[in-house]
């Protein structure tokens, strides 16, 4: 019954609210969809720590789909040793998770260190910060405790089993039940991060501009329209987003 | 040819005292908000001086506006797309609050809640950043009226070459003038090149520059980008902001805030057209020397009837040609030459110009014992006093002292000869011929200058918001679909039904 709650229900309930989420932020609050930069009033910090923190978190990104979303037996029909798969994991995510800790101790020292950034901390950072520490933290010291400097543990044939269960509509949650505590921690302050994502800065992952690479350098666009203009059938939000401008 | 619009800002520097009136009521109107506390969308420098933030005009350090690479291409300073979304986690090139200054307010509550006593409470300077009692050290116009000056304008970028370390920051030897500046809403704006997001954008009827507030994702990159430091993120909303050149306003035909509140009625509006189709080829004009006149080149005469037809065809109202034809830019920029853009070396092709002040050099003439009212004094003057000379240069014609003299000679043929008018003389009519003016073309620019009405300075046509309404039915739906009402509807067919008003309007 606990097992149903902890890895049925929550990370059921979290993926919803990620993705309604998203879709109501997107609706109603475009003017508030940003990275939130605080460049400007502390660079020093920001300089080493937002590229490292950035960086390390695309790779153990990257990482975390290659473990959880692969099944083991794909890497391995693809030639992957079990041996390789895990060396590689262990070094690469020991030195991403490493960076993406530092970066993140670096981002969060500043922000509570630099009176003029405190003061900026609003309620989604306040919630955001502590969060996504947790679960980065709790997620380096599973793999520390476990596989670095512990007898190893293999995820794939448990957590991830749990992961792809949730995507495939066959929840299995006894795949994860008898996982070790920080693993099992590190997945739900995870499904809890999914939840808090659209009402926090996170949305400006889904702003990467790539497009720019390929735009003209030069956008002309035409006036804004009146909200008053006969436009039948299209959204109050999207009448009112041009007008925004300054 | 692709004719488009610009509505585009001279000001007459001479006239400018350095109230900061525009400075303030443009505050009070777009930035006295939380998160933009320290941005001036319109400002006011004292030159010499560092200028707000300080020494912007220093590219080789903040990386603003075009250059040329070494196969003559024209690119962004501060870099190509791919350096540009590389640097979106930390931009090395981004100015600090520091640079600006910090925007602080005052215990005016202690004013009127000190308790009675000996001695008169005063209102100390609090930071808006932090909340704490703070010393003011800096602001956005440190060294105004030369305050000073001997410690911080020698930082001044514009003051490099050789000659510049004859200027002395002296009070009885030195120049100074003030030099208003707001967005350029330039025809090149790197700002809107280096935007990731495609939030920059530049607008077709009238060429404004604007900064959309539901796209911009805060990648800061238009702050390096724009040469001019006229691009801001608001630290609270964490989104770009800029000048709008008050669009509203001038959608209703009115002049910018800061042209009508200002005090030296300096400020002119007036459209330009100009063909974008030329405008990168002349930001990429190999001699620096030669952009002011590769800029003039891409500007199209009102008058000429081929440029008014294509114009009519690319979608100009016959109200804006009309426009067009009476815009006192135009005459400064394009007929009398008068007007020079600032720092046309930053390649953006800036759309706010300046005529340059004369009063640096009659101010040397007094001081050398002249007669300020004789032109050959005045003449002799300009040619022979370099320092006031080659800064202008560097301010308004990438350090070419040439166009800077011949602008000053010119008004100082028309301040000469319209004095001996106004005596009641015949005036000098060789003095404007060695300028190149006629007696009735000096009459004119003497009431666009001098006497300055503000139906002469101001020649803004609203915007027609009736094409905008039409616009956004083509944008929505297909043009000839039917509404599935029972009534009968009239297809939408946009402009063109409009537009045959004005057209025809044109021919009375």
């Amino acid at each position: 019954m606990n097992d149903l709650l902890l890895w049925v229900a929550v990370p059921y309930i979290c993926l919803a609210l990620f993705v309604v989420g998203h879709v109501w932020r997107y609706r109603h609050d475009r003017f508030g969809w940003t990275t939130h930069t605080s460049q400007l009033l502390e660079h020093r910090w920001l300089r080493s720590g937002s590229p490292l923190f950035h960086l390390g978190a695309f790779t153990v990104i990257a990482g975390h789909v290659a473990g959880l979303a692969i099944p083991a037996s794909w890497t391995e029909s693809a030639g992957i040793s079990e041996h390789a798969y895990h060396t590689t994991a262990v070094w690469a995510g020991s030195v991403a998770g490493l960076a993406m800790v530092t970066g993140l101790g670096m981002l969060c020292a500043r922000r509570l260190l630099t009176r003029r950034i405190r003061l900026g901390t609003d309620r989604s950072d306040k919630v955001l910060f502590p969060l996504l520490s947790a679960t980065v933290l709790l997620g380096i010291t599973a793999t520390a405790a476990h596989n670095v400097f512990g007898p190893g543990y293999d995820y794939r044939s448990t957590v991830s089993v749990w992961f792809r269960g949730l995507f495939v509509l066959q929840p299995q949650p006894e795949a994860i039940a008898g996982a070790p505590l920080l693993f099992q921690l590190h997945a739900l302050t995870a499904c809890l991060l999914f939840a808090a994502w659209p009402f926090t800065r996170l949305v400006h992952v889904w702003s990467v501009p790539v497009g720019y690479l390929v735009r003209p350098y030069l956008v002309y666009r035409r006036r804004a329209t009146p909200a008053s203009a006969p436009t039948a059938g299209s959204r109050t939000s999207s009448a009112t987003a041009p007008r925004r401008a300054a | 040819m692709r004719v488009m619009a610009q509505i585009a800002m001279v000001m007459n520097l001479d006239k400018c005292i350095g109230c900061h009136t525009c400075s303030v009521t443009c505050k009070q109107t777009w930035t006295n908000r939380t998160g933009v506390e320290y941005a001036w969308f319109n400002n006011v420098e004292t030159k010499p001086g560092v200028g707000y933030p300080r020494r912007y005009e220093d590219q080789e350090h903040w990386k603003g506006g075009w250059m040329l690479d070494r196969r003559g291409r024209l690119v962004l300073r501060s870099g190509g797309r791919i350096k540009r979304l590389l640097s979106l986690f930390s931009n090395p090139d981004l100015p600090s609050i520091e640079d600006y200054y910090e925007p602080v307010t005052y215990d005016y509550d202690n004013l009127v809640s000190a308790p009675a006593g000996k001695d008169i409470p005063v209102a100390r300077p609090r930071s808006v950043l932090t909340g704490r009692p703070t010393a003011i050290t800096w602001g956005a116009n440190w060294e105004d009226g030369l305050g000073g000056a001997p410690e911080n304008a020698g930082a001044d970028p514009n003051l490099s070459g050789a000659w510049a370390e004859k200027v002395k920051f002296a009070f009885e030897q030195t120049f100074l003038f003030h030099l208003p500046r707001l967005c350029e809403h330039c025809l090149n704006p790197a700002c809107v090149s280096a935007c990731p997001s495609g939030a920059m954008y530049k607008r077709v009827e009238d060429g404004i520059v604007l900064a959309d507030q539901d796209r911009c994702r805060g990648w800061r990159m238009c702050v390096t980008a724009c040469p001019y430091k006229k691009v801001y993120v608001n630290h609270a909303t964490g989104k770009a902001e800029k000048c709008t050149f008050c669009f509203p306003r001038i959608e209703a035909g009115q002049p910018t805030v800061c042209s009508e509140t200002c005090v030296g009625r300096l400020r002119y509006l007036g459209l330009l057209l100009y063909d974008a189709d030329r405008v990168g080829e002349a930001a990429a004009t190999p001699d620096e020397h030669d952009l002011l006149d590769a800029q003039r080149g891409v500007f199209l005469d009102p008058h000429d009837p081929e440029v008014r037809a294509a114009a009519r065809k690319s979608g100009i109202p016959g109200d804006w040609l009309d426009a067009a034809r009476r815009s006192p830019v135009y005459d400064l920029v394009m007929r009398y030459k008068a007007a020079l853009p600032l720092h046309p070396e930053y390649r953006t092709l800036p759309m706010v110009w300046y005529v340059p002040p004369l009063s640096p050099v009659l101010d040397a003439v007094d001081a050398a014992g002249g007669n300020q009212d004789d032109p050959d004094h005045v003449f002799a003057a300009v040619t022979r006093l370099r320092i006031p000379l080659e800064y202008l240069a560097e301010l308004f014609t990438a350090g070419d002292t040439d166009v800077v003299a011949g602008v000053l000679m010119k008004l100082t043929a028309l301040r000469s000869y319209m004095r001996e008018r106004t005596l009641g003389e015949t005036g000098d009519e060789a003095v404007l011929q060695a300028v190149g003016l006629t007696a009735r073309e000096a009459e004119d620019l003497h009431r666009l200058l001098a006497v300055a009405k503000y139906a002469d300075r101001y020649v803004v046509p609203a915007a027609h918001k009736e094409d905008a309404a039409a616009l956004t039915a083509m944008e929505n739906r297909c043009p000839v679909e039917t509404s599935g009402d029972a009534e009968p509807r009239e297809v939408m067919l946009g402009l063109p039904t409009l537009r045959r008003n004005h057209t025809a309007g044109d021919h009375r």
